[in-house]
């Protein structure tokens, strides 16, 4: 027994031994996190979140390893899910190695998940997030370099009377992003004389009957449905068959090609489709030419929209990484210095826009885009035409 | 009662037509009379100035536009619902027990047809240049490849599952199949995101299922049902009566109600009780595959967990026309689904807009409590000795 024993105890002694040397050799390792769904329905914007940040990553990341430092990627599935993301930033604030993160793609997960990440005083610069609450609670760590919801509604429900919408019937997913930006449309379409002739929330995803009936009934000029391309696709394409021949129109949560795949000739008939945007197609922004090319050649895709604001995301974690380290004597920063040099930046050059962040980590001036789709082919999704861009800055408190 | 058993007997065709003709135009007017009655007490009051304010019509005529279209929806959800109900009543007819991983054979279903018809469509062998023939000819191959595999399955699972469990108290059977229907999801995930990397799938548009047929005008007020639907309606209407002639009129059915009845005496008759819970299996998968492949055609998305709301309310639909009874699913299938129709859509306007067609499900399951508390037996309850 004792000779057992003492085997077990050298090997205890040996594995600490081991594990203390990998420590020690990783003391310089610096990771930065990615949250987005790589499952599931909305994946294809979440992957190319990721990839979009990934390739941020390999691209940008020369001036840490110069200061010594091994930077990597950790990239998380939050399934879009708001339990799966909270989960997710549980682990993420308990790897020390992890000083920034890059995400999400919903605000339903970011709201939540981002209580982890103040926290444990984790920066996370979010590509997507439009939701208000997401800086409103002043968080020094939760930054966003795209617009809000409550400018975003305003801007939809602005460009549905310019096209001369009488009445509209108001459809949302129940998610904090979904239903707060359809309030903020009803809110604008009402003050501006709108008929509002229904506003509810619905989880379903196969049969709309019940409220299409409504819709025809009320005979209305445009659907707006806040929330996500995948639900919206089905009801899109269900409200055609039925011969509902007004517009669609939604948020951003709409822009993915996947939203041509399932509703197809839905969005071109009657009165066609359009979306209000925070982000345009790549091809809108100046600088994201390269990005653009070198995306294509390493995943062999068109980049969905927000892969080119994650690219941005991850590259200004990685600018705040380093002005933080080199104040620091080129030692690892603490978590709180990388916020703060977040924060610190005047004038970010980004690929889609130059970036300044307010004291509640909103930019100081976002672009909204309204965007007519134009193909019921999802290979032309990128060559959506783009109506209106607008630069307004954040609602001041 | 001496009947040849082998002689076509045509009362057992017109008899499940003549019910399904009866149910479906008694919930009918049952329930349009019921909304047309509640139009007329709030036409002059508040609710009824909201609808005019919000529509431009008045509460009754609002109503009475929207009821043909209601009552089409309502009979294509109810015929899903039956086909899918009918295969918790079977096997709970002859087993006694709930096969909750019904939904998932009714998801295999689904994914079987819908990815065959991606591959058809990625052939080139559907939609496009094609004849229209061609799209129903493709349609019944991927519908009947639906039913074989979902009816595999279904026998797979209670050779595995639940035989080895039989004679176990009557909970253990019951956890298995909720243990299964997990498995069962989870492995359509792993495959669908293994093969094809995501697992939400988007049956392709092809022939002409998603135009619409008109049928009368009132009011100004096309009524109109969509091919589709019609289809939805028609095979479900087939299957119905296919499974009603098979169970009442056949020597495996007299065998299948013999075992419902009594096992240990049907077993000492001769007959192989084993086969014929088998076939029962069988029988309900087949039937539960089609419904996913209708339902897929339908409602256009499909997702590994696809099942689990229409089995719900399948399962409720059979407990409504009380369990084990064929007639009683069909009955429970088109009452229900005509319920959530009419709440989903008259809701809103009932309630000023507050309550939508979100709620929908809490008026069509307080309804059935309120049937249960009366008739806990269900609607057809009385027939039980008929069971299966």
């Amino acid at each position: 027994m004792s000779k057992r024993l003492m085997f077990v105890v050298a090997l205890f002694v040996l594995a600490s031994l081991v594990l203390a040397a990998c420590g020690g050799q990783q003391a310089k390792t610096i990771k930065i996190a990615t949250q987005s769904p790589l499952s599931g329905g909305q994946s294809s914007l979440g992957v190319d979140i990721k990839n979009g940040a990934q390739l941020a990553l390999e691209q940008l990341s020369g001036p840490l390893t110069e200061l010594g430092f091994k930077v990597e990627l950790a990239p998380y599935d939050d399934q879009a899910n708001p339990d799966t993301g909270v989960a997710n930033a549980k682990q993420i604030v308990s790897d020390p190695a992890i000083l920034c993160g890059v995400g999400h793609l919903n605000s339903g997960v970011m709201i939540p998940s981002s209580e982890e990440y103040h926290n444990a005083g984790l920066a996370f610069v979010s590509p997507a997030n439009t939701n208000p609450k997401v800086t409103d609670r002043g968080y020094l760590e939760v930054n966003r370099i795209v617009g809000r919801d409550d400018v975003q509604g305003v801007v939809g429900a602005e460009y549905a009377n310019s096209i001369g919408v009488k009445s509209v019937f108001i459809i949302h997913d129940k998610t904090a992003y979904g239903q707060g930006v359809a309030e903020f449309f009803k809110k604008r379409a009402e003050e501006l004389g709108m008929t509002v002739a229904g506003f509810e929330g619905t989880e379903e995803k196969a049969n709309f009957d019940p409220i299409i009936t409504s819709i025809l009934a009320a005979n209305v000029d445009m659907v707006y449905f806040g929330g996500i391309y995948d639900q919206a696709g089905v009801l899109f394409k269900q409200a055609r068959e039925k011969g509902f021949m007004g517009t669609f129109m939604g948020p951003d949560g709409m822009d993915s090609s996947t939203l041509a795949e399932i509703a197809g000739e839905a969005l071109v008939q009657g009165g066609g489709m359009v979306y209000s945007s925070v982000s345009g197609p790549a091809s809108v922004y100046p600088g994201t030419a390269k990005f653009i090319a070198d995306f294509k050649a390493k995943f062999g895709a068109e980049p969905q929209p927000f892969a080119a604001q994650a690219y941005d995301a991850m590259a200004i974690c990685l600018k705040a990484i380093e002005n933080a380290a080199k104040a620091n004597n080129n030692q690892t920063p603490t978590r709180q210095q990388v916020a703060q040099a977040i924060r610190d930046l005047k004038d970010f050059p980004g690929i889609t826009g130059t970036y300044t962040f307010n004291n509640i980590g909103d930019i100081t001036s976002a672009k909204y885009f309204v965007i007519k789709v134009v193909s019921a082919d999802k290979t032309k999704w990128g060559e959506n035409e783009v109506i209106q861009t607008l630069d307004i800055a954040p609602p001041s408190k | 009662m001496q009947r040849s058993l082998r002689t076509f007997q045509i009362e057992e065709v017109l008899r499940p037509l003549g019910q399904m003709l009866v149910f479906s135009l008694a919930s009918s007017i049952i329930l349009s009379l019921f909304v047309i009655l509640l139009a007329f007490l709030f036409q002059n009051t508040a609710i009824g100035a909201d609808v005019t304010r919000r529509f431009g019509v008045s509460l009754m005529n609002y109503t009475l536009l929207n009821l043909p279209q209601v009552l089409m929806d309502g009979l294509t959800l109810g015929f899903v619902y039956a086909a899918i109900a009918l295969g918790y009543t079977m096997v709970y007819g002859v087993l006694e027990f709930i096969n909750f991983a019904h939904s998932e054979i009714f998801a295999i279903g689904a994914f079987v047809g819908v990815e065959l018809l991606i591959a058809f469509q990625a052939y080139g062998l559907i939609g496009g240049q094609n004849s229209l023939l061609s799209a129903y000819w493709w349609l019944l191959i991927a519908l009947l490849a639906g039913m074989l595999v979902a009816g595999t399955m279904a026998v797979l699972v209670e050779r595995i599952a639940y035989r080895p469990l039989r004679g176990a108290p009557r909970l253990v059977p019951l956890i298995s199949a909720i243990g299964v229907s997990f498995f069962l999801q989870d492995a359509i995930r792993l495959i669908e995101s293994v093969t094809t990397g995501q697992f939400h799938r988007i049956m392709p548009t092809f022939g002409n299922f998603d135009n619409r047929i008109p049928l009368f005008t009132i009011g100004g007020n096309t009524v109109d049902i969509q091919i589709k639907s019609l289809i939805v309606m028609v095979a479900a209407i087939i299957m119905l009566v296919g499974l009603n002639y098979l169970v009442n009129a056949t020597k495996v059915g007299k065998a299948i109600r013999a075992v419902a009845q009594d096992r240990p005496t049907a077993s000492l008759m001769g007959i192989d009780v084993n086969r014929i819970i088998s076939m029962t299996f069988l029988i309900g998968g087949t039937l539960g595959g089609a419904a996913g492949v209708l339902y897929a055609l339908k409602f256009t998305r499909i997702d590994p967990f696809v099942g689990f709301f229409p089995g719900l309310k399948a399962f409720t639909a059979a407990v409504l026309g009380g369990i084990g009874n064929l007639t009683g699913a069909l009955l429970g299938g088109i009452v229900l689904g005509m319920l959530e129709t009419f709440a989903g859509t008259y809701m809103s306007i009932f309630t000023m807009g507050v309550a939508g067609a979100e709620y929908k499900d809490i008026f069509a399951f307080g309804i059935l409590i309120l049937v249960l508390i009366f008739r806990p037996q269900g609607l057809m309850g009385e027939n039980v000795s008929q069971k299966a």
